[in-house]
């Protein structure tokens, strides 16, 4: 049914914004959108004009050269006309093309990091960082992992003075929500800064 | 989400094919071989808002679509979609139905919404209000 009262006011006041959530590969980037999001993560798949050169070293995962790259994600309603999508970027190195794509116009990004393999979060860190994507590092707490402190994590990642460094259980969706929350205040200082260094 | 695509009857009883074999019709078949939208040259972002034109004329002319175009008037027929969902939702990928969305657009079938350019990104007060509307969750 087309709704009839879908009146002009209610549609140019539909807003949708975007959130990355970037990290290395099985990091748990689909676990976390699937955590926070109303609906079941979806899939969506992009098809490449050029195939992928190179082929993973992921040990036994998927050694086909393949000619799709698929994306998760999931969606949040803050209110009718105000949803959050929240993406889940392609973990390998040669889908970078698609990030250009996926950050334009993104609100901002969570990279999620795991302490026993710090370094699959240096690509990520590095392209918001170039990019002035403002981003916060969520480090997923596996069971088993030796705790870090935050500031450890920032620290060794050589962090921008100011960019949040939050804790999480990717599996829990409060923990989750708690991380969207720190990145969208972040943002918010973000933006306000620049706005005020455009002024001065 | 494994709907194998429309379009290729199989005879009954001997269908050999299942979900696994992926797709039987190539994607950009179903765009007569396009892989950019029409010449409006419109980019359709992945969260761009895709709403059913109200005025769009009722269903009589269909001939001018295809079975995939009317799965996306479908989706839409329930609630406004982002680029994304109708992707997952009809289980095309994203450069399909960015040609797809360029023929509805044209045909007049459909409006779209942009995304906020990033230049305008975020109003204060939108941003207080996901930031509640989180905690709220």
């Amino acid at each position: 049914m087309v709704s009839e009262h879908s009146d002009a006011a209610a549609d140019t006041s539909a807003l949708a914004l975007k959130i990355l959530v970037a990290g290395g590969f099985g990091v748990g980037k689909t676990t976390l959108v699937g955590a926070v999001s109303e609906i079941r993560p979806l899939r969506t798949e992009e098809l490449l004009s050029e195939a992928g050169q190179s082929v993973d070293d992921t040990d036994g995962v998927d050694h086909k050269v393949t000619t799709t790259v698929a994306m998760d994600f999931g969606r949040i309603t803050i209110r009718s006309g105000l949803s959050l999508y929240l993406f889940g970027t392609p973990g390998q190195d040669r889908f970078w093309f698609l990030w250009d794509e996926l950050s334009q116009g993104a609100l901002g990004a969570v990279v999620l990091a795991d302490t026993r393999r710090l370094e699959d979060c240096f690509p990520a860190v590095d392209y918001f960082e170039h990019r002035r994507i403002p981003f916060v590092v969520a480090v997923n707490c596996f069971p088993g992992a030796r705790g870090h402190g935050a500031h450890d994590v920032s620290r060794a990642l050589d962090l921008d003075h100011g960019t949040p460094v939050v804790l999480c259980d990717a599996r829990e969706r409060d923990s989750g929500k708690e991380v969207l929350i720190r990145l969208v205040e972040y943002a918010g200082r973000m933006h306000t800064a620049r706005l005020l260094d455009s002024v001065g | 989400m494994i709907d194998m695509p429309p379009g290729r009857p199989g005879e009954p009883g001997i269908q050999w094919y299942d979900g696994e074999a992926g797709p039987l019709v190539r994607p950009y078949a179903m765009t007569g071989g396009r892989t950019q939208p029409g010449p409006s040259g419109v980019s359709f972002d992945l969260i761009a808002l895709v709403t059913l034109d109200p005025a769009a004329p009722a269903t009589d002319d269909d001939t001018l679509l295809g079975p995939e175009h009317r799965a996306l008037v479908d989706l839409c027929r329930l609630e406004t979609q982002s680029v994304a969902e109708l992707a997952a939702g009809a289980d095309l990928p994203v450069g399909v139905v960015r040609v797809l969305l360029g023929d509805l657009l044209e045909l007049g079938r459909v409006t779209v919404r942009r995304p906020v350019p990033p230049a305008q990104l975020p109003d204060e007060r939108l941003l207080r209000e996901v930031i509640e509307g989180l905690r709220a969750l």
